[in-house]
């Protein structure tokens, strides 16, 4: 102990105490070993989210047979890792949405009889044209998509 | 920082228990050294479990075996590390258990108190030789499945009993995706539920006894030995310690990281130039010299019988050696202590060396 309180009053010329270069350097190096361990650990459990925000940049996804989708039928496909729909409607118009509802992300389900896009966690309307969030609690409306009706398939792009 | 430590402790009464640590002595002597080795094994213990948890985040038992591991090692970032190291601890915590069961062998700190402690460490290395050989077969490739099939062998002799055991152990008779699930049941559930707190009552006696000193420093007059507060002195180099063991591991798993064979085929031939882990090649060893003098399932049993017996009365020595015989019976205990460790070395020498 009597070592310890000598050297916190031994100081060089920048009045940095030997105590005090000690304990920053300790510190530094703890420091150093948690991120040397800590990166690979999170770099390893953010492998899949890594992965999918990878997915999640693509910016056109084909349907292939899509466009033999019948009047007011839909179609629930994959854009990257999230659930989207292609609806086409009984005047022949074509339209995607995103399905996650903008409330708290459940999948939403068009109802052709209402012609309206219903989300069955909390009572949320979407019109199904626009996208429009038309009642309930959805903030936000239906982010949409740019559809391409081709020979044999339907290409959704990113709008 | 002083006003958050002065809540602490007003609470939870840390200055006791630094006050308790800087009380606690540890005896300090030329073989002092061989402390250190429950501590590194406990360390290595620490590394297994949490890289098995992170390990769990990806492995899926079952048909799927192979080829999670397979992603881990190759897909998932890091991946390959973090399997690696979980690999490389393993060997470690084996290696400095080993190390850890011998100083406390020959420095005679099984004898009365301390009993239990060996008792305990005993039990707590078979269950380690048993995570061991649970967790080889896991990534269900070539060598693990053939591995895994040989050592069942070893219950498989076990005469009435021993098929049925086999059985149970593999869900079936041969071994299969269903004995991959039954095999991680064991190594990521069952085991540690069984050594946690063993590995506790274990801690607790070495906190409740003390740290044995070997006979030489008993003969010494007390005021002739010397110790060291446990904190902060001893704790510092303890903690050394587990820095240079952590070091070793990532070393070891950065630049040498396991392979993975091709996946496991139930009709494929074993590889030739098969042997087991390290820590089974002395026994491996021992029952193919056995073999070639008493051949067929009577050197397998005579093999096994002769591992039992040694197994027990290295159980049993604190019954033999006490401090009431010491001398000759001391000096007994010594010799079969050398001849088991001569026995382990050369066998798992002749293993590598023969195949």
């Amino acid at each position: 102990m009597n070592e310890d309180s000598q050297a916190q009053t031994i100081e060089d010329g920048d009045g940095v105490s030997r105590l005090g270069f000690i304990k920053v350097a300790v510190g530094g190096m703890c420091l150093a070993y948690a991120s040397a361990v800590g990166y690979p650990v999170y770099k390893y459990l953010n492998s899949p989210v890594a992965r999918e925000a990878a997915l999640g940049a693509i910016t056109d996804v084909s349907l292939a047979g899509a466009d033999k989708l019948p009047l007011g039928g839909v179609l629930l496909f994959k854009f990257g890792p999230f659930p989207s729909m292609l609806i086409h409607h009984k005047d022949d118009s074509w339209i995607a949405f995103d399905a996650v509802c903008t409330h708290l992300g459940c999948t939403v389900q068009y109802h052709p009889e209402l012609d309206k896009i219903v989300c069955a966690c909390h009572g949320g309307t979407y019109d199904a044209h626009t996208g429009a969030n038309i009642s309930g609690p959805p903030p936000k409306p239906l982010s949409k998509f740019n559809v391409k009706v081709l020979a044999g398939s339907v290409k959704v792009t990113r709008a | 920082m002083a006003k958050i430590y002065e809540y602490l402790d007003e609470r939870l009464s840390i200055s006791q228990l630094k006050k308790f640590g800087e009380k606690k002595q540890v005896p300090l002597h030329k073989d002092s050294f061989w402390y250190y080795w429950g501590g590194i094994s406990l360390l290595c213990f620490m590394v297994q479990v949490i890289t098995g948890v992170l390990l769990i985040v990806y492995y899926k038992p079952g048909p799927d075996a192979f080829n999670s591991v397979r992603a881990i090692t190759y897909d998932v970032d890091f991946g390959w590390l973090i399997r690696s190291a979980h690999s490389w601890s393993a060997t470690l915590f084996l290696v400095s258990v080993f190390v850890h069961m011998f100083s406390v062998y020959f420095m005679k700190a099984y004898r009365e108190p301390r009993e239990f402690g060996w008792w305990s460490g005993m039990v707590l290395l078979i269950l380690g030789l048993l995570f061991g050989f649970s967790g080889y077969l896991l990534p269900m490739d070539e060598l693990s499945f053939v591995a895994t099939k040989v050592g069942l062998a070893i219950p498989e002799n076990i005469p009435v009993i021993g098929h049925g055991i086999a059985n149970m152990m593999r869900g079936g008779m041969e071994v299969s995706e269903i004995t991959v699930q039954r095999f991680f049941a064991w190594h990521a559930v069952v085991l540690p539920l069984i050594y946690l707190p063993l590995l506790m009552f274990h801690l607790w006696l070495v906190q409740k006894h003390g740290n044995a000193i070997p006979p030489s420093e008993e003969a010494k007059p007390e005021a002739q030995r010397k110790s060291i507060p446990f904190f902060p002195n001893f704790l510092l180099k303890d903690l050394a310690m587990w820095l240079m063991a952590l070091n070793a591991i990532a070393l070891l798993a950065s630049i040498f990281p396991p392979d993975l064979g091709k996946m496991a085929d139930p009709l494929g031939p074993a590889p030739v130039g098969i042997h087991p882990e390290w820590y089974f090649m002395s026994s491996f060893e021992t029952l193919k010299i056995i073999g070639r003098i008493v051949p067929g399932t009577a050197g397998e049993a005579l093999g096994i019988s002769i591992f039992t017996l040694g197994l027990v009365l290295w159980c049993l020595v604190p019954f033999f050696d006490t401090k009431k015989k010491a001398g000759k019976t001391g000096r007994l205990a010594t010799y079969f202590g050398l001849l088991c460790l001569a026995v382990l070395v050369s066998t798992t020498l002749l293993g590598y060396f023969l195949s």
